[in-house]
């Protein structure tokens, strides 16, 4: 008998690149008619370095929220980890690594604390992240004013600015990222858990699964990828920057990804793909938004518009499929 | 088949588990030898499930040993007893519906070539697997929650089967499944056994178990009633097995002939998607008990006269008025209460105080400004006269015991002066005192006048309180009794081994 093997198990979420290809397209004749050009070189950049350092956040919060956990301290993180890496780099190239190193260790420390509070102490992963969240910004409040510390000129140089054509470094950085997290869900046992204990944590629990391990290291990798996009604005703006995380709404941005990208926020289906897709189509808006100039506000009502039709068009099909 | 009787895979002696004192299994004797499939059966509440959970890890018992394959286990958890070879397929399956057939089969034992999970492995040994028990048509990347329930079984037992299971428990498997799926199922059930495989059978519907089983072990109230050979007896008898109790305690005096009075509500032909065709009439002034196992409707029932979840078909007629249920707050205005068998779930709001949950139903009916000392002072009145016993009347609720607790929610809804009311299982978790005050409460509310339906599981409670008695079975009024039926007559008619009463 056949075994199946090409037949997926289920579609990937191809909607989302649906939803991508319309918007730029829409926009690349909205942008033609009002005389701007949304292919440029410059835009380009600056749309794939704004999906990068969105992108590194969001593929993090992939891990938690198909693990059926949150993470709403992950703008947090980002703030610190870009004071973290920048004050132990302090302009010097040597102490490029080690500040890196540090800046991570840090970020992976809060993943285990969130962690830890969500399986063991068994408090909701929305109220235990904003309580670590609101525990940082206290931190961050008390403890700088403004930016702080100095990123080492080599990182600025590569990760900063550096490019290949159009693509900046950055975003092969996410790219690279991206691929690790896909390979871990779909290839290892840890991903196949992961994902069995975001459905029914009592199933997983009953199949053998250590679900508490499984959900703390999903914390921690989520907080990796936090402290790396953290690395990357550091690298950008070439200092610590205490509020350029909440600045960028990275926390509910990060989730928005996630869930255009089709994963449930319950848990237990998702995919990196699909938030890579949610992470360009927000970077696409907003590019869009920029070449036309719109004013700042309407830009929030229309991406909050967007957000709220996409899920509502996955909970249609869901309910589709149940029936 | 050698002579020599073979080994037991499954012996346990002297079984027993109590819960807070107590004792819901004792002294239980059972064994299983390879390839026998060996039934258990008895009412709701005899302990099956507790059994069940013992065997497979759930619960640690308390009294007994157990033995598995010739040597003496304890489980420390489901898991453990897992690797040791013992499967359980539950009632309600333990499946990832987002997952495919084979994530799901090798969930949290995936096979790992390299450090990363071997997709093909895993394919393919799901495959020989459905393959070995006639299921090869059954892709193994096909997504479960696009395969129908019969399927799902089927992907529970090969999950079970991949962690080289040697004892099947299989609790109530057909509960979910269509006639001819049955079918499907005895045949793997049969094909297990020739594998070797000892099944231990739960149900509670006697043909499957006379179809399939080579012995039978019945349970009563936790304990061994006895273990026959399926040969051996008849339905008749392994019923009689599964009642055999006398009626000790006491139950309020019947209905007098005179005293139960007009039709007060009619159903005809009611039906939504759990009931079919039901037909009923409650009279003023009776107690109407229904029986029947659980999930024969008889909670539907009860749901959709109060509106809870409607009659999508058919007609329903208060005191000779048609009336439209469409909602528990339709059914309440027209004077309909219900107090239903979850108390904990949805009888009451356990924070609250006592006077706030009895004045719930008063509150929800009337606006809050409206008569409201007046509201209060009646509400306790009737805290009064079903005697609640709490410290006070601002005592929050889920301090009191479950006896109080369910005079509250019944001064609750006496507050509304209603003319029919549901009891789902109005003593359940219950202490004795207390059962009778709130069997001579619902007694006193019939010969007030008011129409009593009476849910029951427990079969001496159902046949002392009830002037009538319908049974359910499969959403369906499977038959009525008169006042002095005999426990035999309500499980025949539940389980189905007595042809449909006339009606």
């Amino acid at each position: 008998m056949s075994l199946a093997l090409s037949r997926p198990a289920r579609s990937a979420a191809p909607g989302v690149f649906v939803a991508l290809a319309l918007t730029l397209a829409v926009g690349w004749l909205l942008v033609t008619i009002d005389g701007g050009q949304l292919f440029s070189q410059s835009t380009t950049v600056s749309l794939l370095h704004v999906a990068a350092g969105l992108g590194l956040v969001a593929v993090g919060q992939t891990m938690v929220i198909i693990g059926g956990s949150l993470d709403l301290s992950v703008a947090y993180v980002l703030s610190l980890s870009t004071l973290v890496a920048a004050e132990a780099m302090n302009g010097r190239d040597g102490a490029l690594l080690p500040g890196a190193g540090l800046a991570l260790a840090v970020s992976a420390a809060i993943g285990l604390l969130n962690g830890v509070l969500v399986t063991k102490v068994r408090i909701n992963a929305f109220i235990a992240t904003v309580g670590v969240g609101l525990l940082l910004k206290g931190y961050l409040e008390n403890g700088y004013d403004g930016p702080a510390g100095k990123a080492a000129p080599a990182l600025v140089r590569t990760l900063g600015y550096q490019r290949i054509g159009p693509v900046p470094v950055s975003f092969l950085l996410l790219l690279a990222v991206a691929a690790a997290a896909w390979f871990a869900l779909t290839r290892t046992r840890f991903g196949h858990h992961l994902i069995a204990v975001g459905g029914d944590p009592e199933v997983a629990r009953l199949s053998g699964v250590r679900n508490d391990r499984i959900l703390v290291t999903a914390h921690v990798l989520c907080s990796l990828c936090a402290g790396l996009a953290g690395i990357y604005l550091a690298a950008r703006l070439g200092a610590g920057a205490p509020r350029v995380g909440t600045e960028g709404l990275y926390d509910l941005e990060s989730i928005a990804a996630v869930v255009l990208g089709g994963a449930a926020l319950a848990g237990g289906r998702g995919g990196v793909a699909g938030t890579v897709g949610g992470v360009l189509l927000l970077a696409s808006i907003d590019a869009i938004f920029n070449q036309l100039e719109v004013d700042a506000f309407v830009k929030q009502v229309i991406r909050g518009v967007i957000i709220i039709a996409a899920v509502a068009v996955y909970a249609r099909r869901a309910l589709r499929k149940a029936a | 088949m050698s002579d020599p009787p073979p080994s037991p895979l499954l012996t346990l002696r002297g079984i027993g588990k109590s819960f807070l004192g107590v004792r819901v299994l004792g002294g239980v004797d059972l064994d299983v030898v390879p390839g026998e499939v060996h039934a258990v059966v008895g009412e709701n509440g005899a302990g099956k499930s507790t059994l069940m959970k013992v065997v497979s890890g759930g619960y640690a018992p308390d009294e007994g040993t157990m033995e598995f394959a010739g040597v003496p286990r304890t489980f420390r958890g489901p898991r453990d007893a897992q690797r040791a070879g013992i499967g359980i397929v539950h009632q309600e399956f333990n499946l990832l519906p987002e997952r495919s057939v084979a994530e799901n089969v090798y969930l949290g034992h995936e096979p790992v070539r390299r450090g990363l999970v071997d997709r093909a492995t895993m394919l393919g040994r799901t495959a020989e697997l459905l393959a070995s028990i006639g299921e090869g048509a059954l892709p193994p990347g096909a997504r479960v929650g696009d395969l129908g329930v019969a399927r799902q079984q089927v992907v529970e037992i090969v999950k079970a089967l991949a962690l080289d299971a040697r004892l099947l428990i299989m609790d109530e498997p057909t509960a979910a499944l269509a006639d001819h799926e049955v079918e499907q199922l005895y045949t793997l059930v049969r094909r297990l056994q020739r594998r070797g495989i000892g099944v231990l059978y739960v149900s509670h519907r006697i043909r499957e178990v006379f179809d399939l089983a080579s012995r039978i072990t019945v349970l009563k109230d936790g304990r061994l009633v006895t273990t026959v050979d399926a040969g051996d007896v008849g339905a008749g008898q392994l019923v009689r097995h599964m009642v055999g109790r006398d009626l000790s305690s006491y139950y309020p005096g019947r209905a007098a002939p005179g005293e139960s009075g007009a039709v007060r509500l009619a159903v005809r032909d009611g039906g939504n998607r759990t009931l079919r065709g039901v037909d009923l009439r409650l009279r003023a002034g009776e107690v109407l008990g229904v029986g029947g196992l659980q999930g024969s409707g008889r909670s539907a029932l009860a749901r959709a006269l109060f509106g809870a979840v409607p009659f999508t078909t058919g007609e329903v007629t208060l005191d000779g008025a048609p009336v439209r249920l469409r909602s528990p707050r339709a059914a309440m205005r027209a004077g309909i209460a219900y107090v239903t068998e979850d108390r904990k779930g949805e009888g009451i709001v356990g924070g609250r105080s006592v006077l706030d949950n009895a004045l719930l139903a008063s509150r929800a009916v009337a606006p809050a400004w409206r008569g409201r000392g007046a509201r209060t002072a009646r509400i306790r009145e009737l805290l009064a006269a079903v005697d609640v016993r709490a410290a006070g009347e601002d005592q929050e609720i889920r301090f009191l015991s479950g006896g109080n607790q369910q005079k509250v929610v019944l001064a609750r809804w006496l507050a509304l002066g209603p003319r029919v009311l549901l009891f789902d299982e109005p003593t359940r978790g219950i202490d004795v005192g207390a059962k009778s005050a709130i069997h001579d409460l619902v007694r006193r509310l019939a010969r007030d006048g008011a129409a009593v339906l009476m849910i029951s599981s427990e079969l001496p409670e159902l046949l002392g309180m009830s002037d009538r008695i319908i049974v359910m079975r499969d959403g369906r009024i499977a038959g009525e009794l008169p006042a002095g039926a005999t426990e035999e007559n309500v499980l025949a008619l539940a389980l189905g081994t007595a042809p449909e009463a006339a009606r």
